[in-house]
């Protein structure tokens, strides 16, 4: 087949990319070094003295939950492969997917109400008796951001892990299992490694999601320091100032794009290898 | 008694689990039917729908930024649609040269933060009085919603033997009556569950419609936001649950829609 009809057939397609992605993005980049006589840094001169603390911040806030969230999904992941208890198995199945399709914003909706000082989290612990009252606080700051985040993102991360792992071949387990290795050294030495590649795609697919949200630190904690994507939304609403957004849009682009650069040359030397 | 203690330490796990998932769920259920809930009071003090009525009554603003999303989801996925389904057909079935690299172009509204995007877009879209329109925000949500329409197509399409198409040509079908009679009906479940992943993340988007569409178009997410922002925690909890039903709903039947032949062509 020739190659005009397949082009013109995905040309709509690409041009809605285009014009509604990738040229903003460009605009963006050639915003964030855009002065009023030629390309300079300025802005990032005062997105560096502005937010260098917020900077940290997301990265810090981002990267816990991200790793929060590998170690979930390769527990849930690893009990239901290697879960002897199948009215366990089940139950944990069914339970762990529900917030896979939740928005961003109603599960910051809910965790508001939920860890608050005052929040049904403290209340239930406090009248089962697990806590003294006294010991109710509030986690809605980082903490609270980093829980909703783990909230939202670990049912994808889990999927893809325990899709991964439930279609591995059971002879090495069970090789493994009449060879006498625990289940924990089964799921560490054998079913991991073969899962690694699944478990980095999921991983850098919620850490680049987590970078844009912008909804769940706007809702779980206002004070500063704040999220990255929170600076840029009040440079632009209520200062107006383009400059300083985009050189703050470009760092978080470049955070991600590293992220992302970084698996895409380790996964191709090891398809080399 | 030994049976008891073995259970224990699972139980125990699960139900710590199931409050980890359930709680907020379970929150915003509480706050939709609080009609008074102040401290001390460890659960609402007062029951009621006085809320759910003043959501659903038809004049009100939440049954028009409900109506509004549910359009804007609609347009979208049309839109996405009729691109996708094209170019799914020649990603799938044609020899092309930059094949991956065209997948991978549809990734990037997902693989890169949207914020700076979507306030360039803003800025663009001012120009073109696209602004407040619900145009622009259909624009918008289908550069992001495409990656799924042309990825899980292309899937779709790809999972269907070559040998079905050409037995139609055989027997004197053009290739437009083939790929009708034939490919499209075949494909039809991956592309409706495409489908709904754009309509749903058209939907809930949040921070694009916040910089395009605002003030003018007030989606539900846009909605939630201000009865958040503005401390009214029952509008806000309703609005969240009427966000909740689709996703659940969505994640109950998604495996009953996408084949696994389909699922493990995704991205390939």
């Amino acid at each position: 087949m020739s190659q005009i009809l397949p082009s013109l057939l995905i040309a709509p397609a690409l041009s809605v990319v285009g014009l509604f992605f990738l040229l903003p993005l460009g605009f963006s980049i050639a915003g964030a070094f855009a002065g009023r006589d030629g390309p300079t840094l300025v802005h990032f001169d005062t997105a560096y003295s502005l937010y260098r603390t917020d900077l940290l911040f997301t990265l810090v806030i981002i990267g816990t939950s991200t790793v929060l969230i590998g170690l979930g999904a390769v527990a849930i992941g690893g009990y239901l492969t290697l879960g002897r208890n199948q009215t366990a198995v089940r139950l944990l199945g069914a339970m762990y997917r529900w917030p896979l399709f939740i928005p961003f914003i109603v599960a910051a909706q809910a965790m508001r109400g939920f860890i608050g000082q005052n929040g049904l989290m403290n209340t239930t612990l406090i009248t089962l008796g697990l806590i003294p009252p006294a010991w109710a606080q509030s986690f809605l700051d980082w903490r609270g951001i980093i829980i909703t985040f783990v909230w939202k993102q670990l049912p994808f991360a889990a999927l893809l892990v325990a899709g991964a792992m439930a279609a591995l071949d059971r002879s090495g387990i069970e090789a493994a299992q009449n060879l006498g290795a625990g289940r924990l050294r089964i799921l560490v030495r054998i079913v991991l490694p073969q899962v690694a590649r699944t478990l980095s795609v999921a991983l850098i697919l919620s850490f680049v999601t987590m970078m844009s949200v912008l909804s769940v630190p706007l809702m779980i904690s206002g004070q500063s320091p704040t999220m990255l994507t929170v600076a840029m939304a009040w440079r632009i609403t209520a200062l107006g100032d383009y400059g300083t957004a985009n050189a703050l849009g470009f760092v978080a682009c470049l955070a991600s794009g590293l992220v992302a650069w970084t698996w895409l040359r380790r996964s191709v030397r090891e398809k080399a290898r | 008694m030994s049976h008891l203690l073995w259970w224990l330490p699972r139980a125990v796990l699960l139900a710590a689990f199931a409050f980890f998932i359930f709680g907020p769920l379970a929150n915003l259920v509480l706050w939709s039917v609080a009609e008074a809930w102040f401290w001390p009071n460890r659960l609402p003090s007062q029951y009621g729908f006085r809320f759910w009525e003043r959501v659903f009554r038809p004049e009100g603003q939440a049954m028009a930024s409900l109506w509004l999303s549910i359009w804007i989801a609609c347009l979208t996925t049309l839109l996405c649609l009729a691109v996708s389904v094209p170019a799914a057909w020649a990603l799938a079935k044609a020899k092309l040269r930059w094949r991956a690299a065209i997948l991978l172009v549809f990734l990037l509204p997902q693989a890169f933060p949207n914020l700076p995007v979507s306030i360039n877009i803003a800025r663009l879209f001012f120009s073109f009085d696209l602004n407040g329109t619900v145009l622009g925000v259909v624009l918008v949500h289908a550069a992001h919603g495409l990656v799924y329409s042309i990825w899980i197509a292309t899937a779709a399409f790809a999972a269907i033997e070559d040998e079905l198409e050409m037995a139609a040509r055989n027997i004197g079908a053009s290739p437009f009556r083939a790929f009708c009679s034939v490919t499209l009906p075949l494909a039809a479940p991956g592309i409706a569950a495409s489908a709904i992943f754009v309509f749903l993340e058209s939907l809930d988007e949040f921070t694009a419609t916040y910089f395009v569409g605002a003030p003018e178009v007030r989606t539900l997410p846009l909605l939630l936001f201000s009865a958040a922002a503005g401390g009214n925690m029952q509008i806000a909890a309703i609005t969240a649950l009427i966000l909740l039903v689709p996703s659940v709903l969505f994640m109950l039947v998604v495996e009953r829609f996408l084949r696994a032949e389909v699922l493990a062509r995704v991205g390939h």
